[in-house]
């Protein structure tokens, strides 16, 4: 059995709470006594049936407000799958935390109120859907129930998001028309649709493949914590540990420790204190090397045979997540994966519109939740890639060192 | 299908081990908080697999509030040992005679809450810069929102409403002196996946995880060990039970469930089939408001 990442996005009140509670009480994944708890909530609110939204609203002032602020992450399990949902939130002032819910994830629910169509939000959220390189959208076309079911609505809103997605190239897109609040399309197909020949949204999540998420093909470690022991019998043991970022190591292979550019080999790779003869990404390891190199946290591990330089500039694009603005000229802290170096944005080439995807060249201010491409100058060489061709080597992120915030995602390019 | 490929548990340990790993890099004097319960006991399966063939680099820390099962103090002293780890305790008795704390009263009067003020005296003492918990998003509607590295200012309180950006697997550990992190190494990870994992890897878990004999008494459904903490009153009828614990907490706040199931396997299988949440079954402190859990972990709570 596998496990499958998805987010849930969109506007505000586009129902996605209602989706993930639907999604969850048709499969049977509702424990007795929550369900219970949340029975108990709905009857002290005016109409009778269940608020499904209930269950994924877990702090008071959501609760309060009705809105979900950060994301909340649910799980459940059918016969084929596991599921892991980042339920995030729709307002433009809790961005930030859509992007952090959908960093992780290898799918996205985009959902659309039947009556509105394709909103600044949805574009806002398919923008950052294709950025962090999420492969699959489900375009979940809601409260169809509104519009009679009507089959035109529901064409029209397809055609609109189309272009939305061919100006972004969003690929492997899939229309659904549903209803969380009645279950039209959810578990069961829907009497209402008969004009849908799709599958359902839960079938569809069962079935759909999903690949290209981990690279096997460009060895990428990055040394993440030095073991060593240090006691009598282990004396001389000397460990890199570190998460493969992607690729495939094996024992005797000739690597180079970059940005040192020390050529050696692979010794041992060793997980859980156990010898194996090759390891893959996403494994957690331990490298042993052939020979005695000055090796610290946040060097790469690479096979000797790859191309790929250490280099201190490069073009990127960042969605800035802090509500102080970008301070032109202001060092930041860079961490890419395990590497910490400081970084100086420069050369802001343009901002993108989120609503006609325009780029705007002058860009006097970096705010909230803006995205923006420009170049970015470190004190050391990094070893990355492009995030679209590795997600895993091609990402990371900006830190305030005064206040210690999380500043601004960051993906090369 | 290549064979290059985990199944899920291997995916679960393989994120868990990174994050363990990224502890003990950003931080000079990490913890993990020890509670002698099964998520516990994982974490420290992980932290040996993250450290290995090394020792664990940090202390194991148990917050005692003096209400324990024996059963899983006796496993906790085994346990450290086994690992070679440091074990510090530190009591709640304690904590309520220095600061002078008033015991809470009634029949299952519960020194939960009170674990806090020990807790954030313990991270001053010994000055942890970063506790690692057993918490999972799956228990709790709170917990469900919370990053796996969580702030804590020097008060010990989590600020849900402004949580940092947590991308990729990129986790900023970065905090002024006097705040802390809560690193949550299994937030992923389902009761199912605990315990799938406990079978996988075969962790030998404290005996009141399966079936025994045991004196109790049934309150508003709940089957509660009887134990010098709890007041028994006239009305109250002590039966004998086969019973299990599916989680363990203080024994004046953890209910038992009744099963047969005397083996791994068997537990397993029970909870695989349960339609009722492992905190409704057997907390009876998770009931008092919808909130409970969010004051308490705003409060410094675990």
């Amino acid at each position: 059995m596998d496990i499958l990442r998805f987010i849930t996005a969109g506007s505000v009140d586009d129902g996605k709470s209602t989706l993930i509670g639907r999604l969850l009480y048709d499969s049977k994944s509702i424990l007795a006594d929550h369900l219970e708890a949340i029975e108990k909530s709905t009857k002290n609110k005016e109409n009778g049936a269940i608020d499904l939204a209930l269950l994924t609203d877990g702090l008071r002032a959501e609760r309060e407000q009705g809105i979900t602020i950060d994301v909340a992450y649910r799980y459940f399990s059918t016969d084929k799958r596991k599921f892991i949902i980042a339920d995030a939130p729709g307002h433009v002032q809790y961005t930030r935390n859509m992007i952090t819910g959908a960093s992780n994830v290898d799918l996205a629910i985009v959902l659309i109120d039947a009556r509105h169509g394709v909103v600044e939000q949805t574009r806002r959220h398919s923008i950052i859907t294709s950025l962090l390189g999420i492969q699959h959208i489900v375009v979940a076309i809601n409260k169809i129930d509104l519009v009679n079911y009507s089959e035109d609505v529901y064409d029209n809103i397809v055609i609109e998001y189309s272009k939305l997605a061919q100006k972004l190239g969003l690929q492997h897109i899939t229309y659904i028309p549903m209803s969380a609040l009645n279950g039209d399309n959810i578990v069961e197909p829907s009497v209402n649709t008969p004009w849908f020949d799709g599958k359902p949204l839960l079938e569809y999540l069962e079935t759909v493949e999903i690949d290209n998420v981990v690279n096997l093909t460009d060895s990428r470690f990055q040394v993440q914590y030095v073991l060593r022991p240090q006691t009598a019998e282990l004396h001389d043991y000397r460990g890199y540990a570190g998460k493969i970022t992607s690729g495939i190591y094996k024992k005797g292979d000739t690597v180079k420790v970059l940005p040192a550019g020390i050529e050696t080999t692979i010794d041992k790779i060793e997980i859980a204190g156990k010898e194996v003869e090759e390891a893959f990404a996403p494994q957690s390891v331990t490298m042993l090397l052939s020979d005695d190199i000055d090796i610290s946290r946040g060097d790469a591990i690479i096979k000797a045979a790859e191309a790929i330089t250490p280099t201190n500039e490069a073009e990127v694009l960042f969605c800035w997540l802090d509500d102080k603005p970008l301070q032109k000229g202001n060092k930041y802290l860079l961490q890419h994966n395990t590497r910490s170096v400081k970084a100086v944005i420069k050369n802001l080439s343009y901002k993108i519109d989120v609503n006609t995807l325009d780029h705007i060249e002058e860009v006097e201010q970096v705010k909230l939740n803006e995205i923006v491409k420009a170049s970015i100058k470190t004190a050391a060489p990094l070893v990355f890639d492009a995030y679209k061709d590795n997600r895993s080597n091609g990402a990371a992120i900006l830190i305030d060192e005064t206040s210690n915030a999380t500043v601004a995602a960051v993906l090369f390019q | 299908m290549s064979t290059y490929h985990l199944n899920y548990l291997e995916q679960l340990e393989a994120e868990s081990i990174h994050i363990f790993r990224e502890v003990a890099a950003q931080f000079e004097r990490p913890a993990l908080l020890f509670s002698g319960g099964k998520d516990s006991i994982t974490l420290v399966q992980l932290a040996r697999k993250a450290f290995a063939p090394g020792k664990i680099p940090f202390p194991l820390v148990h917050i005692d509030t003096g209400h324990n099962f024996p059963e899983a103090l006796e496993y906790r002293d085994w346990l450290a040992n086994e690992v070679g780890a440091t074990l510090i305790v530190r009591k709640v008795e304690d904590t309520i005679k220095q600061k002078k704390l008033t015991e809470p009263k009634g029949k299952f009067a519960s020194r939960n809450w009170l674990q806090t003020y020990t807790l954030l005296d313990t991270i001053e003492e010994f000055e942890f810069d970063a506790c690692i918990g057993g918490a999972r998003r799956d228990e709790e509607k709170a917990r469900a929102k919370e990053r796996i590295f969580s702030v804590r200012d020097e008060f010990g309180q989590w600020d849900p409403k402004l949580q940092r950006p947590e991308l990729w697997n990129i986790y900023n550990g970065k905090i002024h002196k006097g705040e802390n992190i809560r690193v949550f190494p299994i937030s992923n990870w389902t009761e199912l996946d605990v315990w799938n994992y406990i079978r996988a890897e075969n962790i030998p878990l404290p005996s009141i995880y399966f079936s025994h004999e045991r004196d109790v008494i049934e309150h508003e459904g709940q089957l509660i060990a009887v134990s010098p903490f709890i007041r028994i009153d006239e009305s109250d009828v002590i039966i004998k039970k086969q019973v299990r614990y599916r989680t363990v907490g203080d024994m004046t706040c953890t209910a038992a469930v009744e099963s047969f199931a005397a083996t791994l396997e068997e537990v397993v299988n029970e909870i695989a089939v349960t339609r009722i949440s492992e905190r409704g079954e057997t907390r009876i402190d998770d009931k008092v408001t919808e909130a409970a859990m969010e004051d308490r972990k705003k409060g410094g709570y675990f």
